[in-house]
């Protein structure tokens, strides 16, 4: 019978490892979408149906948490037995912090003038961080094997994938 | 060169070969209803060689019912009986319409869905549209001589759950199965994708009667995947005529005009706005009741100036959708153009300004939606076509739930690729709390204030614990039409509550069933025929299903005892269909699927098996 507790690397065919080239997830992706999807299935009959959409749900997920860094590293870690996001988990480095709230207030700045400019500045900046953290994770999960490190580095990825987002909205709000 | 064949009016062509299955585009202004023949997709006409189908339709007090040309002629004559534009009350309450005061109906505030009170009695929005897509099934029979056996409809990319779910209710009244909700701008992307063996990222930007989508698609060998999704609800072709509307009453020094002279303004309107994407100005004449005469003329750029700011706002989703998507305007190879309005020339323009690229008109806007829809329902028909492609869309807006304070904790974030389920665990807030409200919400903002409410439901049968000992997870699932569904389970100590919610403003089986009978009081089917054409159609179905499953894998997947048991509920289901005895039927493909079960199963796995045979072979190669 089908496992459907597979892991996602497996489902997808591919070694366990942060370093993902994103077009080998996608080729991976739409090769078992092209079998499994309900679309495939539009003429079955129902219990093929119902599988069919469990399947191609259970696929989606497995794509969403591989595709996404911060859900990639995160998944490694858990099967690797760290649960990086556990909030008795709180500890960071004072430096990176102040960092963190200088760069808040340029955001909150830049949104209160409607500021383009300065929140792309703002924006090239945090994801050169968000680079560098990715970077470091690669080497702490697929190299270095030091999950309980690999954990302490998510927890700031964690931080600037925020502010990245929180920096979209901002362009939402600006353009109107 | 074969021939083409024509089957005799009123007969079906090869019943056992072609399924007859049609693409409806339910328009906001048009509709229109296309059909796969002999490979092509070609969009069915009426009797009088007309394409479109005005979404129009008048309730007289007889209780009959006019469609199309017919009800847009007396549209202004007898405004409020003849709804125009009922798409933009799909799924809507009173208060989500901005423009009640302006329009000419009788609204009726009902629970999830506005109403409209007319001479043949109060009516929804569902029921309105349900006549146009029964007057499209009516043409597509009519013109391919046989029953369909399913349609796809298309929607707005940015319809939320509840003008979906009043889709699907809509269609189910007229008739029509459907095989798919499908999104607009995703059935042009098919259309255009496999007419130009297009590969590459494209957007397409599609400005319809009322509603205005924005998306864009990976297209990969055979593969469309939308990336994102944007738009605006209520935008479209029809603000545009409203803005020429408002001119005409300033310039003539208007106030307050009859229902009757602004269902007349409104139509010149239109018209002054169709006539401008062929030349620099249009004049504009009317006689009105009370025997004044308008006469202006208005020049394309007062037109532009009046109409800047709705051009602007399209490009704000399409600003929003390149950035959840990750892209730069340079990164779209192609821009395709969609809908009647994207014929205005300044919208061109804007569009190949922003995007810095000519736009892609080689497909008549008004006819892409309609030819996409109808390529996917002759694949989901299961009629074999040359190309075989697979879509992926997306979720256009983000589903949660209400937490502490008024918040919204997201469990599906916006553009998240369908079908999917997703679960989130949530607790008590008081110690001995037995219950849990779950309010389910769609939209962006953290407030639930600000987003749409869809359904609330009780879990009910918690045990009684400490604050935060209870587990309940909450588990929501969006089909491949969009549809979301929930459940809620209590986990803890495995005493189990559960319950399934269709969102607030969906009709009930109960309720369609009476808007079914109301329908026939004026028509000649009857319901019992009705129930027994369609489980026909879907024991058939089954039959076919399984003879074709068996005649694949039969050999490989089946041992020879659990060969012959199938084979024994399907000859049972052969011996049911020969009669007439709905029970029997229906019982008859209940056990037929029930006993199919484990092979299914087993078909699934081998096509699991046969995808990472597949993608390991490659790997090998790397």
């Amino acid at each position: 019978m089908l496992d459907f507790n597979r892991n996602h690397f497996e489902l997808f065919g591919l070694r366990p490892a942060f370093r993902l080239n994103r077009s080998e997830i996608d080729r991976a992706y739409r090769e078992i979408q092209t079998e499994i999807h309900p679309d495939r299935f539009a003429h079955a009959g129902e219990a093929e149906q119902r599988l069919a959409m469990q399947w191609t749900a259970r696929v989606n997920e497995a794509y969403a948490t591989l595709r996404e860094p911060f859900e990639r590293a995160r998944y490694l870690l858990e099967l690797n037995g760290v649960q990086a996001m556990d909030a008795r988990n709180t500890a960071m480095p004072a430096d990176f912090l102040m960092q963190q709230m200088a760069w808040r207030e340029r955001l909150e700045q830049a949104k209160a003038q409607a500021d383009i400019a300065s929140l792309q500045g703002l924006d090239q900046e945090v994801r050169a961080q968000a680079d560098a953290l990715e970077r470091e994770l690669a080497e702490l999960i697929d190299e270095r094997h030091d999950y309980a490190q690999a954990a302490e580095t998510l927890r700031k990825y964690r931080f600037v994938d925020k502010l990245l987002a929180e920096v979209e909205a901002a362009y939402d709000e600006i353009e109107g | 060169m074969a021939l083409l064949q024509i089957a005799e009016p009123g007969q079906s062509t090869a019943p056992h070969e072609h399924r007859l299955a049609v693409g409806i585009d339910l328009g906001t202004t048009n509709s229109l209803v296309a059909t796969v023949r002999n490979g092509i997709a070609v969009v069915l006409n009426d009797e009088h060689g007309r394409s479109l189908l005005p979404s129009v339709v008048r309730y007289r007090p007889d209780g009959s019912v006019q469609v199309g040309y017919e009800a847009q002629a007396q549209a202004s004559l007898d405004p409020h009986n003849t709804i125009i534009s009922v798409k933009r009350f799909m799924g809507r309450g009173i208060k989500d319409l901005p423009d009640v005061a302006t329009l000419p109906y009788h609204f009726v505030d009902a629970p999830g869905m506005v109403q409209i009170k007319t001479a043949a009695g109060v009516k929804s929005p569902v029921e309105v549209s349900a006549e146009i897509l029964r007057a499209l099934k009516r043409r597509a029979e009519a013109a391919l001589g046989g029953e369909l056996i399913g349609a796809v409809i298309t929607v707005p990319a940015y319809f939320d759950d509840a003008q979906r779910q009043a889709t699907k209710d809509a269609a189910r009244l007229a008739g029509l199965n459907v095989l798919r909700l499908l999104n607009e701008p995703t059935a042009a992307a098919i259309a255009y994708g496999l007419d130009n063996a297009a590969e590459g990222i494209y957007a397409v930007y599609d400005l319809g009667g009322g509603t205005f989508d924005f998306s864009i698609l990976r297209l990969t060998k055979g593969v469309f995947e939308v990336m994102a999704t944007s738009g605006d609800s209520a935008l479209g072709g029809d603000d545009f005529d409203r803005r020429i509307y408002c001119w005409i009453l300033e310039q003539a020094g208007l106030h307050a005009v009859t229902d009757h002279d602004k269902a007349l303004l409104l139509a010149k309107a239109r018209e002054a706005k169709e006539m401008l994407s062929e030349q620099p100005a249009v004049r504009i004449t009317a006689v009105l009741s009370s025997g004044e005469l308008i006469d202006l003329t208005l020049t394309e750029d007062t037109f532009n100036a009046m109409t800047e700011s709705l051009v602007t706002k399209t490009l704000q989703p399409c600003r929003k959708a390149l950035r959840d998507a990750g892209l730069k305007p340079a990164d779209i190879k192609g821009v395709v153009m969609v809908g009647g309005s994207t014929r205005i020339p300044r919208i061109q323009a804007a569009v190949g300004e922003f995007f810095g690229q000519t736009p892609l008109n080689n497909l008549d806007p008004d006819k892409v939606v309609a030819l996409g829809a109808a390529m996917q329902a002759n694949v989901l028909a299961g009629n074999k076509g040359q190309d075989d492609w697979l879509l992926l869309d997306v979720v256009p807006l983000s589903l949660g739930i209400e937490t502490m304070g008024g918040l919204v904790e997201k469990i599906i974030p916006r553009n998240s690729t369908i079908p999917l389920a997703r679960a989130q665990e949530f607790t008590t807030f008081k110690d001995g709390q037995t219950a849990m409200m779950i309010h389910v919400v769609q939209g962006e903002r953290e407030l639930v204030s600000d987003c749409r409410s869809l359904a609330r439901f009780e879990l009910r049968g918690i045990p009684p614990m400490v604050a935060g000992a209870a587990r309940v997870r909450v588990t929501f699932q969006v089909d491949a039409d969009g549809l979301l569904s929930v459940t809620a389970r209590e986990l803890s100590t495995g005493v189990e509550a559960h319950i399934e919610v269709k969102p607030s403003y969906g009709l009930t089986d109960e309720e369609i069933a009476r808007m079914l009978q109301d329908s026939y009081a004026h028509a000649s089917e009857d319901m019992a025929a009705r129930n027994l054409a369609e489980a026909r159609v879907d024991g058939q179905r089954l039959l076919e299903a399984t003879r074709s499953a068996l005649a694949t894998d039969g050999e490989a997947l089946l041992s020879a005892e659990e060969r012959a048991v199938i084979e024994s509920l399907v000859a049972a289901l052969e011996r049911a269909l020969a009669g007439d005895d709905l029970k029997a039927i229906k019982q008859a493909t209940d056990a037929l699927n029930q006993g199919t079960v484990e092979f299914a199963a087993r078909r699934m796995d081998a096509s699991v098996k046969r995808a990472l045979t597949g993608h390991r072979l490659e790997e090998i190669d790397v």
